[in-house]
């Protein structure tokens, strides 16, 4: 049956589908209603992950590569002068972003693995598993967790892989508890009931009745926990016991340059350059803040008053 | 906690040591001793007021110079706390009065530009803050010293003097969280009934705000502040690091790079201490002023 042109028909109005926009149209139009600070943070953070992936590309010289010329001012030859040993300083931040940046985003991987997947558990058994992680996260959050790394460090020395682990597990505990928190709100959901009464074990429960549904704080945590543990090693860094030399990160940077802030009276540039790496921790830390604020707004319609 | 701190012994006495001198050494120091023996005796110990002789110090020749944990701390513990409670004096009252005013002045120009300052100060590493009050204050105008060098001679009024740089920068970085808590405490409040009805008796904004819903905001202020306090006391580390000034903090980072545990037990024994302390009063506050809080439901 085909309308007849020039009248009225009910049936092409009702029978037209209406689209269903596909995931990217979708993503499209939360851009372009974000403000102006979530847009810049995105452009930032996408930014800083072109220069880690193609950091040897971009960077005129090699991480460690030694010139016999240290303390240069800022030149056409080393961009931002070279370090006390004579190292380019412009390279090592490039390279910085890479071992800084991909050291915080495993150690913030690794704390959600441990404890996502525990606070899970617990929120799904409630039984003496609930009581002992609970109990065992309360103790470990009584205590100052850098003071607590540095103790941790001190012992077992300041290796990259210790570093991660240790930050990780310190870290994982705030994960933990939140995770559990949000989690007890969807556990006694019928429909959880239902998976648990049809038989499914512990493992599909978590990750396909519960995880999807706690998705949105945990991924703003993601984004503020990233924060925390990077200004955590980039702290650590700088009080000289986090990532060792020659490896090149941000934290440490600021350390060794720092005297030259005193020049700054004599040359402005020169009082920059500590500045430099610590800004950019600075800069990455400020976007990520207005990207989860966004996020937060959209997700949960959180407003004042 | 309590682990073999790596190889001490090698590192004191060098590569050239033979396997006797090492292991004779270990037995002084008591590391030929399992750790969880070892762990009774240091806690046995510290609850006798005791924390331990320091590691260092200590040679090859067999001269001891080393000095009791508790000599090393308390002089620097006097100099940390005098340091944090000067941030705590101005931080404290200036947190207040910006949070209360921003929240009567809600989404104004004032408000939004405060709250854009301080969301960028909590993002900052304390380094980076530290360094750009350096940069501006010590080095391009000479308004303070760069270095808070201060021993047991120095007068009161050149404590402070040379301590200024160090405990503006701990002022900086806790008065932003303590403002934005401030502010959402009372903003929370603001949605209430009685608030509502006090609007409608006709009583003004500051009158609102000030009389009716800042009483019942002092619990969650109050925890805010004592947490901000404990942070503070923990905080201190990578700013007496940067200023080089004689505090606890610097002596725990000292003491983590030479590996000297003794030390680094005993300064993390009270950072941890004032810690729980600090969080307890704030719990102990929280309930004083809503004694609701000890009937959960």
């Amino acid at each position: 049956m085909k309308p007849e042109p020039n009248t009225y028909s009910a049936l092409g109005e009702v029978a037209a589908v209406h689209e269903r926009r596909s995931l990217w149209t979708r993503i499209v139009i939360d851009l372009r209603k974000a403000p102006f600070t979530a847009r810049f943070g995105m452009v930032v953070i996408l930014a800083y992950m072109l220069v880690a992936i193609f950091a040897p590309v971009l960077a005129p010289y090699g991480e460690a590569e030694v010139f016999p010329e240290p303390y240069a001012p800022w030149s056409s030859i080393y961009i931002f002068g070279t370090d006390q040993i004579g190292r380019d300083i412009f390279s090592r931040m490039i390279y910085g972003a890479r071992n800084t940046v991909g050291i915080a985003v495993a150690t913030t991987f690794l704390a959600f693995l441990i404890g996502g997947a525990l606070g899970l558990a617990a929120a799904i058994n409630r039984s003496w598993l609930d009581q002992v992680l609970s109990r065992s996260v309360d103790v470990l959050m009584a205590i100052p967790s850098l003071i607590f790394a540095l103790v941790l460090l001190s012992i077992f020395g300041s290796t990259v892989t210790n570093l991660i682990l240790i930050i990780a597990v310190l870290d994982s505990t705030r994960v933990f508890r939140l995770t559990r928190a949000v989690a007890l709100n969807v556990v006694v959901m019928d429909y959880v009931e239902a998976a648990r009464l049809r038989g499914e074990g512990l493992g599909w429960i978590m990750r396909r009745e519960i995880l999807p549904n706690i998705m949105p704080p945990l991924i703003a945590e993601f984004g503020l926990r990233f924060c925390f543990v990077f200004l955590t090693i980039a702290a650590l860094s700088f009080l000289g016991v986090g990532i060792q030399p020659p490896t090149a990160d941000w934290g440490s940077m600021v350390r060794d340059n720092a005297s030259l802030i005193m020049f700054a009276q004599y040359d402005l540039k020169v009082g920059l350059t500590p500045l430099l790496p610590a800004a950019a921790i600075a800069l990455l830390t400020v976007a990520i803040n207005f990207v989860v604020d966004w996020f937060l707004h959209k997700t949960s319609g959180l407003h004042d008053e | 906690m309590e682990l073999l701190p790596g190889d001490f012994g090698q590192a004191i006495l060098g590569q050239a040591a033979t396997e006797e001198t090492i292991a004779a050494f270990r037995r002084e120091l008591g590391l030929d001793q399992p750790a969880i023996v070892r762990y009774g005796q240091w806690v046995a110990a510290v609850l006798h007021g005791d924390l331990g002789t320091s590691f260092s110090g200590r040679n090859a020749s067999g001269v001891n110079r080393s000095r009791e944990v508790v000599d090393l701390v308390v002089p620097r513990l006097r100099n940390t706390l005098f340091l944090a409670s000067m941030a705590a004096l101005v931080a404290v009252p200036l947190s207040l009065v910006l949070g209360i005013s921003t929240a009567l002045y809600r989404n104004s120009f004032y408000d939004r530009s405060v709250n854009m300052a301080t969301l960028t100060t909590i993002s900052f590493p304390e380094f980076f803050v530290a360094y750009i009050l350096i940069l501006f204050l010590s080095s391009l105008y000479s308004v303070f010293p760069s270095l808070a060098n201060v021993d047991a001679d120095t007068q009161f009024g050149e404590r402070i003097y040379r301590a200024a740089l160090p405990a503006l920068t701990l002022t900086l970085v806790i008065v932003a969280h303590m403002m934005r808590m401030t502010r959402a405490a009372i903003i929370n409040l603001l949605a209430s009934p009685y608030i509502q009805m006090a609007r409608l008796s006709g009583a003004s904004p500051t009158e609102v705000i000030l009389k009716h819903a800042l009483p019942n905001a002092w619990a969650p202020i109050a925890t805010v502040i004592a947490f901000n306090l404990a942070y503070l006391v923990v905080g201190v580390v990578v700013v007496e690091v940067v200023f080089v000034y004689p505090g606890i903090g610097q002596l725990m980072v000292d003491a983590v790079a030479s590996r000297d545990i003794p030390v680094v037990q005993g300064c993390a024994l009270i950072f941890a201490m004032t810690y729980i302390l600090l969080n307890l009063l704030a719990d102990i506050i929280g309930i004083v002023t809503n004694p609701r809080l000890l009937h959960p439901k």
